[in-house]
């Protein structure tokens, strides 16, 4: 067993893996103990003493009134140690993240088929699975609202609609050569984390509880947590080591999941975990919203957008989860790279009686950007001209504005960058005249070509979650421990930021011990979330050892009688000029001794963004990322099967921290959005039950999926503007947007102008029959 | 009385404490009382490939399967490598786990075991499955990567050479008996029979990737099971030049071999049938015995004609697949009969078999529509078509409409065109999550169109990805 096989050079990252610092493309941390099964998740640690297992009992309606939930039938078998509903939580029964009240268990009315109901604990899993499965809830049924259509006839909102609007867009459109309408609308997503989601929670003195979760959120387990136990918040510490896969789908969803078992363990004294089926976990945990478009366009003979009046309705579910969020960004993004001089945007949310959406990578942001590109696309088919024209016609800058409808300004010459790149990647003429040729001659495919460019704002919407903290100990034989906000949900983030404070100590990654997120060691901190864990802990990280660089600095200038300017600090050594050298570690000794402490917090605030809600308008956004894709597709005309051929692109990361992980975030975005968009169909039935509960009916891309021809860049030579980490940019959501090359590429190999998401066999043969 | 399950776990041989419960996911066992945590669950039905593990045969082949699935009664005298058995003697890691940690190949890593394991067997088992990556990796899902890492990595693993383990001693027939629980391993047709008999309640399992659900996913515990997985003539495999007589209880896995000349289509078509791990334990008897609408290998069974042998202690009996259906997950089998084995007639010179399934993913899907279609050429007519579509009805059947239009026509679009038409009037299928009743009937019109490309111009791509 010794042979060492090897891979294909470009498998292994642009970067030479010899290099070690800042922009290196260093493996991610876990990545050999992933490969070995030692990487431990939340399910895999060993089992304390005494341990209880939850399950949940789930609503089999979507609407109504809970007559009566007995829990005899389950504690009447072997093992069921408790059933615990409504009346058994101490503090509150409200899981909201944004404040609204939003209950963890169901109390008196259902709102959507696969509510919890009740929490059954068992001595065993099973124990609790079965106890949970006996329960026979009586609900007397209530009509369920199932459709955005419904939910806008009702005027049913959960939250008042967001407007944007700039011009007079009522005359605009009047006085346009050229008005148009279109309606389409795109499908939700289940996250599909790979690790469903759990929480273990151990009770301990005062009243004390120890939640271990797989989170993307600490801090918000920790609030809900405190809530629905009525505690204060130093009650509560929640640690997360990594997560096996989050998406967004373990930012709130995670906290009632962690307050259920935490309530567990408050009744019953012992610790207690709670891992959902992945059953229980699709039909119970929040998706990608769904949106409804309507539109009228107008525009000039050359496809100038010239006026836009839309409707977005986002299907928010039953509650408000994170919806505000999710409609804003939708609204920001609805322009994608281009400027439209006068518009009306109007954002809804529905209230349905389905799952409460939730925060899925990209966060309205994808959804809002298909808007535009619906737009692009009628335009260029009405006009006879080609899509990327008409969008190129109306990019941002150039003779156009670069103003947003809300303020803030576009790079028009990073737009038409990233576009050329991915025009030139693909052989963009050569490649649209083989494809003409092959459609001539083949009785049964259809070949397409479709393009997209992105811009995506970077921060959070809610301006105060903009911060972060870390902490960072350097020990005496110089070995240092990080610890930060971020979580780690396989996107790489705790090695990008061990590359953070090992650039700023000169010391190799492999110095710094890599560890836990933990409510304990940096408070208060935000979801890892947004794309925005990078820059926001980097920038902590960095703040937290810079102040104990600074200390060690003067430390040596002391010892070697010269300015703490001129010590410098690289490749493990610390060196004043001639001979004067010591190692990282002795001068940490050396600090020691001199009683200077080598142990810092950081915090960091993103700067100079603000949003003013009334008026909505500001600068919400650090800055933006861009990118831009070229997909090809094929068609079978009798099927609507198809299929990805190739795809190009091309994505913004500024200054990459590291290259290797921002390809892998940039490849793994385009493929999930590449199910967002083609394969991944929630379905529901009449009655408003999810019956696509499990990858059996549920299907994400495999590796067939992802098209042969496949090839990423990162943008070369653009460190980023604002005053980001190292000149880096965010990675997380913005290159899923690049998928939807893929949808207008399935819209010109049918040659049709509308197509609704996900566009699955089904939706594109029927697409092409409408054609015809 | 009761035996114990042995098997050899990692390369060290392994008796199972006789309380455990035989029905048992291998999973479950791995994570508890084995203590070995590397394998995940990550949708407990086969479908996500996280407790990817591999059977190692004494053949020296390597056959990945979904531990998730597999009950420990089935595993008696069975080799198991897990994620944690690949590391080297020095307790290193394998090359293939450096290999996927080098590619880059690995995000959240939830998936990674079991990605790892997929390789390790791919590497041995290559063979007439080996050039494709993709079907390689059919059966693991990954949510981070994007994949193009992981086929990276796949396209470069190479046969460590480990030999395999040394067969357990003295595996034969067994009963294990835990708590309320009998779980039977008869080693003969006649035992098998027997048992039958006299337990028509027990679960008659034969590779459990529909059984294996129920004690996987609904935590069913079964009172009685009857594994046919160790009965000789279910797993008895005849190739002559008319028929291929396969087994009821042979895993799809040994099958491409034999798929060969006019029943390659079929060959085709099985390597979309679940993933290699699915097809490391599935069997044409349970797909058989389920009678399940859906069932992707019922509509080629039938258009080749295929028969049944059954057998029961009262005797044995043949029978065409087309008269052992009767209706949605109904069959003629009594409750104390077997399906013993399944005869393939082959194609003969003149007749073309064409196999077909639509489904959303290429890979690992149940079909919405599937098709198995046998048409005789003679002269530039169609001699004889038989069309059958599983996802059309309450189960896989015939279409007699468009049968007889096809019959005697010119081998010509416009007859195939008709043909198609007439499908309407063979079947109303049903809405759901796999296709609108509208999808599907159009969709099977348009495998029919198809045929005629496949019939007349075989050298054309006549589906995405042929390309």
């Amino acid at each position: 067993m010794n042979h060492i096989p090897t891979l294909p050079a470009h498998a292994a990252g642009e970067a030479p893996r010899t290099a070690r610092g800042m922009g290196a493309a260093l493996r991610h941390d876990s990545a050999l103990k992933h490969a070995t099964g030692e990487a431990r998740f939340l399910d895999d640690a060993p089992e304390p003493p005494g341990l209880l297992h939850a399950a949940l009992a789930l609503s089999p309606v979507a609407h109504g009134r809970i007559l009566a939930l007995d829990p005899a039938p389950a504690l009447a078998l072997p093992g069921v140690v408790a059933v615990l509903l409504p009346r058994d939580i101490p503090g509150r029964n409200d899981i909201a993240a944004a404040g609204a009240n939003e209950v963890m268990l169901a109390e008196g009315i259902v709102e959507y088929a696969g509510q919890p109901l009740a929490v059954v604990v068992g001595e065993t899993r099973d124990a609790a699975l079965a106890g949970a499965a006996a329960l026979a809830p009586e609900i007397a049924p209530l009509p369920p609202v199932l459709s955005i259509e419904e939910a806008i006839a009702r005027e049913a909102w959960i939250l008042p609609p967001q407007s944007i609007t700039r011009g007079d867009v009522g005359e605009a459109l009047a006085n346009a050569p050229y008005r148009l309408a279109g309606e389409f609308r795109a499908g939700g997503q289940e996250h599909f984390y790979l690790e469903g989601q759990i929480a273990l929670a151990t009770p301990g003195e005062d009243g004390d509880i120890a939640v271990q979760s797989s989170t993307q959120h600490p801090t918000e387990v920790q609030h809900v947590v405190a809530r629905v136990l009525g505690l204060d918040y130093n009650r509560v510490t929640v640690a997360t080591r990594r997560m096996g896969g989050g998406f967004g789908g373990k930012e709130s969803n995670a906290s009632w999941v962690a307050a259920a078992a935490a309530l567990a363990a408050r009744r019953t004294g012992r610790p207690v975990k709670l891992r959902l089926s992945r059953k229980a976990d699709m039909a119970a945990t929040g998706k990608r919203h769904p949106f409804l478009y309507r539109w009228t366009a107008g525009c000039d003979a050359s496809g100038r957008i010239l006026a836009l009046d839309a409707i977005m309705a986002a299907d928010a579910g039953h509650s408000l989860d994170m919806t505000g969020g999710v409609i804003f960004r939708a609204i920001t993004h609805a322009l994608g790279p281009c400027d439209v001089p006068a518009l009306s945007l109007r954002a809804l949310a529905c209230k349905t009686n389905t799952v409460s959406n939730t925060a899925f990578r990209g966060f309205g942001g994808p959804q809002g950007a298909l808007l535009i590109e619906d737009v692009v696309h009628r335009v260029a088919d009405a006009l006879g001209v080609p899509p990327d024209v008409v969008r190129e016609r109306n990019f941002a800058g150039g003779g156009n504005g670069t103003e947003t409808p809300y303020g803030q300004h576009l790079e028009g010459d990073l737009i038409r960058r990233v576009w050329a790149e991915a025009k030139r990647d693909s052989d963009w003429d050569a490649k649209r005249a083989e494809i003409t040729a092959f459609n001539a001659k083949h009785p049964l495919l259809r070949r397409g070509l479709g393009s997209m460019v992105l811009a995506f704002g970077i921060s959070f919407g809610q301006m105060h979650m903009n911060q972060a903290g870390a902490l960072v100990h350097v020990y005496t034989d110089g070995s240092i421990r990080l610890n930060h906000g971020g979580t780690e949900m396989g996107q790489g983030l705790f090695i990008k930021i061990a590359q953070v404070v090992a650039d700023v100590f000169g010391v190799d990654p492999d110095r710094i011990a890599i560890t836990a997120t933990t409510t304990a060691e940096v408070p208060n901190t935000s979801p890892t979330a947004a794309s925005t864990g990078s820059d926001l802990n980097g920038w902590a990280a960095h703040a937290a050892a810079s102040a104990i660089r600074t200390r060690m600095a003067e430390v040596a200038a002391a010892e070697w009688g010269v300015a703490p300017g001129d010590i410098a600090f690289a490749d493990g050594m610390v060196r004043a000029g001639g001979n004067r050298a010591m190692t990282f570690g002795e001068l940490a000794k050396l600090s020691y001794m001199r009683r200077v402490s080598l142990s810092a917090t950081g915090f960091y605030k993103t700067p100079d963004i603000h949003w003013d809600r009334a008026t909505m308008r500001g600068q919400p956004f650090f800055y933006f990322s861009y990118g831009a894709a070229v997909a090809e597709v094929a068609v079978d005309t009798l099927t609507g099967e198809h299929r990805c051929l190739g795809a190009w692109l091309v994505q913004d990361c500024g200054r990459s921290l590291n290259p290797a992980v921002d390809r892998g975030q940039v490849e793994g975005a385009f493929v999930q959005g590449l199910g967002w968009l083609t394969c991944e169909d929630l379905w529901w039935d009449a009655e408003g039950r999810l019956r696509t509960l499990g990858p059996s009916t549920y299907k994400i891309p495999g590796s067939r999926d992802v098209p042969p021809v496949f090839s990423t860049r990162l943008l070369e030579g653009a460190p980023a503007r604002s005053e980001t980490i190292f000149r880096s940019k965010a990675v997380g959501e913005p290159p899923l947007l690049l998928a939807t090359a893929v949808w207008n590429a399935l819209k010109d190999a049918i040659g049709t102008d509308r197509l609704d998401a996900p566009a699955t066999p089904e939706r594109v043969l029927m697409a092409l029959r409408g054609r015809r | 009385m009761t035996d114990c399950i042995t098997l050899v776990l990692n390369g060290r041989p392994v008796t199972l404490a006789p309380d455990l419960s035989p029905t048992m996911t291998l999973l479950d066992w791995l994570r508890g009382p084995a203590g070995l945590p590397g394998t995940k669950e990550g949708c407990a039905e086969g479908d996500c490939g996280a407790c990817t593990v591999v059977l190692e045969g004494q053949d020296g082949s390597r056959t990945p399967v979904n531990a998730c699935l597999a009950m420990l009664g089935q595993l008696h005298g069975q080799a198991i490598r897990t994620v944690e058995g690949l590391r080297g003697p020095d307790g290193g890691p394998h090359p293939i786990q450096r290999l996927l940690a080098e590619a880059d190949a690995t995000q959240c890593g939830f998936c990674t075991p079991g990605v790892a394991m997929a390789a390790w067997a791919h590497a041995r088992t290559g063979g007439p499955e080996g050039g494709d990556v993709h079907e390689a990796l059919a059966g693991n899902l990954c949510r981070c990567t994007g994949y193009r890492p992981i086929t990276d990595a796949f396209a470069a693993i190479v046969d460590d050479g480990a030999p395999q383990p040394p067969a357990l001693p003295g595996i034969g027939g067994a009963r294990f008996a835990a708590g309320d629980q009998v779980f039977h391993r008869p080693a003969s047709l006649a035992d098998l029979l027997a048992l039958r008999a006299a337990h028509p309640g027990a679960w008659l399992l034969a590779g459990g990737t529909d059984l294996g659900l129920r004690v996987s996913e609904h935590r069913e515990r079964p009172a009685a099971v009857i594994h046919a997985g160790a009965v000789p003539e279910l797993q008895a495999l005849v190739a002559d030049a008319a028929a291929l007589t396969i087994g009821a209880a042979v895993p799809y896995a040994r099958l491409p071999p034999l798929l060969d000349g006019g029943l390659a289509p079929l060959g085709a078509l099985l390597s979309r049938l679940g993933s290699r791990q699915i097809r490391g334990m599935g069997t044409l008897g349970g797909n058989l015995g389920t009678a399940s609408p859906i069932g992707d290998m019922l509509p080629p069974l039938l258009a080749l004609d295929a028969t049944l042998r059954i057998a029961s202690p009262r005797g044995e009996r043949e029978q065409r697949v087309q008269d052992f259906l009767l209706g949605y997950r109904r069959t003629t089998l009594a409750p104390d009969e077997v399906i013993v084995s399944v005869r393939l007639p082959r194609p003969r010179p003149g007749e073309h078999l064409a196999c077909e399934k639509v489904s959303k993913r290429h890979d690992q899907d149940i079909s919405a529509v599937a098709a198995g279609f046998l048409l005789r050429v003679e002269g530039g007519r169609v001699a004889c078509a038989r069309l059958a579509f599983g996802g059309m009805g309450p189960m896989a059947a015939r279409a007699p409409a468009a049968e007889a239009r096809l019959t005697g026509k010119l081998l010509a679009p416009a007859s195939f065109e008709d043909a198609a038409e007439d499908l309407a009037k063979d079947f109303s299928p049903l809405t759901d999550w796999r296709g609108s009743a509208a999808y599907r009937l159009a969709a099977a019109q348009g495998l029919l169109r198809r045929l005629y490309w496949r019939v007349t111009k075989p050298e054309l791509a006549a589906e995405v990805h042929a390309l």
